[in-house]
């Protein structure tokens, strides 16, 4: 598969795939609005999912530190979106002013975990991290009173969508008698921002700071003795990962025009983990794919498991939810144990797992 | 003239008392080592030379103060160690393991360090693609001394470089020590292996617990029958 995909020494064909990806990407919203708008939807969540795994595989991925409170800045973005582009304290900034504020406010959060876990590693971080997450949504949820600022559990809503000059993008316009609908132009935005945080992390990982995320991850004690500032460079991971989940939580926020707490829920963290693992952590490609596969897998699922059951038994044995997240298990468990690095493995994680195979590999 | 010099070192671990004031001097040029029995206070010692450890006393390397120093800059002054078990990056290649030793350098003459690197551990040269987690314990410490010699050290700071290893690698690990000191690299060999990093230094500090209780002409200290009984496995009986 890999030489199938090898288009080194033949930039044109290189060029021609790319080009047809992107068209196909572009188009896409047109297909699935035929199915119907919600799967528009569905597929703007989608995106939404990958901004999120890529942000989290900077952190989990290319540092190796663990974390379960990820979505705790995702709520940041959003509600920070929200609080300055509602009725709730009838501010209302463009989004150019507040996504880069919810991207910081969200990276200053990232320190504010990072800080006091410089020291903690694999299950001790871990459990922290989902701690800081259950706290910010537990903040979120009591931020009502004395001073009214969150709204708590009631969410904030009327919030103002995405304005580009005269295009609102919570109307459905009509361009050359082709209906566009406002989740149709989200989903193009959220391509557009994908592209940008796409060409981030690539860039990243074969930056120095990259090498040096490589090389914490590896061995700490190591890295320090190579002259890296491990204190600075694990900080920057958080800050860095989180800024990127800051600002799909700000894009979340404008398409939703409605964010409650209910929203960022620890389940939401542990999703986002599975993407990254399912993937491939480390691999931008992977964790891009891991977090398309789980965001649409349930959804079809929940499109075809009634039915099915109907057609099969004629009726419902099985409670659909229930079913689907039992699919849902029993794929994430087919894929671990079929493809325990991921499905596109980073090159590095393919390498431990195969290393312990080789008949050469023992120690002297 | 005096590169690195430690006075009144002293190491806590909690209440314990790892390391109690010692003074160390090693000279430009010189090999030293810092020879003593398992728990003598020796990795520490090394350890808080580097900054790894909260440490107190008076450190100073090449006339400089570095007491209060971030472990992570010593590379940048040409002060750097190899850790206590190797500490490679096992999930990398041995050649992404040497280019992550150039890490604090910025000048141009990495490459042909990196050639330099394989033209003395031709074994290394052999297994450059490979990952550093698959080479033998003697290949994965001639890969972290090669990786701190990516870094151009004016000093060099060795723990325990023949522990786990097979007597026939020690001694050939010990060859390369004394080669790279030979080229200038001024040494301070921490090992329990009194007799062979003797053999090779110029002057040994022996250290019992926290505390320094012999030092002089690693000559000297060979002969000396204290240090035959205690660590040389002689004498009285």
């Amino acid at each position: 598969m890999r030489r199938l995909l090898d288009a080194r020494g033949r930039p044109a064909l290189l060029w021609a795939g790319i080009a047809a990806i992107v068209l196909a990407l572009v188009l896409l919203p047109f297909a699935l609005a035929m199915i119907g708008t919600t799967w528009v939807r569905i597929a703007n969540i989608a995106v939404l999912y990958v901004l999120l795994a890529l942000g989290l595989n900077i952190v989990v991925g290319f540092a190796g530190l663990l974390d379960l409170g990820y979505i705790a800045f995702y709520a940041v973005g959003a509600y920070c979106y929200a609080l300055l582009a509602s009725p709730h304290f009838d501010i209302h900034l463009p989004f150019w002013v507040i996504l880069p504020i919810g991207a910081a406010l969200a990276a200053f959060f990232g320190v504010l975990l990072g800080a006091p876990t410089l020291k903690l590693r694999g299950d001790y971080l871990a459990i922290v991290t989902l701690g800081f997450g259950e706290i910010v949504r537990i903040f979120l949820n009591n931020l009502s009173q004395p001073v009214n600022i969150t709204r708590g559990p009631q969410g904030i809503a009327q919030i103002d969508p995405f304005r580009l000059g005269p295009i609102d993008f919570s109307r459905t316009d009509t361009v050359l008698g082709l209906t566009v609908s406002g989740p149709m132009k989200y989903y193009w935005l959220l391509l557009a921002v994908l592209v940008v945080v796409i060409v981030v992390n690539v860039r990243l990982q074969d930056s120095r700071i990259g090498r040096a995320w490589e090389a914490v991850r590896e061995d700490e004690i190591a890295a320090r003795a190579m002259g890296i500032n491990t204190t600075h460079v694990k900080l920057l991971a958080f800050a860095m990962g989180a800024s990127f989940g800051g600002i799909a939580g700000g894009m979340f926020a404008a398409m939703q025009s409605f964010i409650s707490p209910e929203s960022f829920v620890l389940v939401e963290s542990i999703m986002v983990v599975a993407m990254v693992v399912l993937g491939g952590m480390g691999n931008i490609w992977g964790v891009m794919l891991g977090a398309v596969l789980l965001s649409f897998v349930p959804e079809v699922l929940r499109w075809t498991v009634a039915p099915a059951q109907e057609a099969l038994f004629g009726r419902q044995l099985i409670e659909p939810e229930v079913i689907r997240m039992l699919l849902f298990g029993l794929a994430l468990v087919l894929v671990m144990l079929f493809r325990p690095a991921g499905l596109l493995p980073s090159q590095v994680r393919k390498r431990e797992l195969d290393w312990r195979e080789e008949p050469g590999a023992l120690r002297a | 003239m005096t590169l690195l010099e430690a006075r009144a070192l002293e190491v806590h671990y909690g209440g314990i008392r790892a390391v109690r004031g010692i003074d160390l001097d090693v000279g430009e040029g010189e090999l030293v080592c810092l020879i003593g029995a398992n728990g003598a206070g020796k990795s520490s010692t090394l350890r808080a030379i580097c900054g790894l450890v909260a440490r107190s006393g008076r450190i100073r390397y090449a006339g400089e103060d570095i007491g209060a120093t971030p472990a992570f800059e010593l590379p940048r002054k040409g002060l750097v160690m190899v850790p206590e078990g190797r500490g490679i990056f096992p999930r990398l290649t041995v050649e992404e393991n040497l280019a992550m030793g150039a890490y604090a350098r910025t000048d141009p003459g990495i490459a042909d360090d990196l050639e330099r690197q394989y033209a003395m551990f031709p074994r290394l040269a052999e297994r450059r693609r490979q990952t550093a987690g698959t080479l033998s314990g003697g290949e994965q410490q001639m890969l972290a001394i090669a990786r701190a010699l990516m870094a151009r050290p004016r000093l060099l700071l060795l723990d325990e470089p023949s522990m786990g290893l097979a007597p026939m690698l020690v001694a050939k690990i010990f060859d390369i020590v004394r080669e790279i000191a030979r080229q200038g690299v001024t040494i301070l060999l921490v090992e329990q292996n009194a007799r062979l990093a003797l053999e090779i230094a110029h002057r040994g500090y022996v250290m019992e617990s926290g505390a320094i209780a012999l030092s002089g002409e690693a000559r000297a200290l060979l002969a000396d029958p204290r240090v035959r009984e205690a660590y040389l496995g002689e004498g009285a009986g």
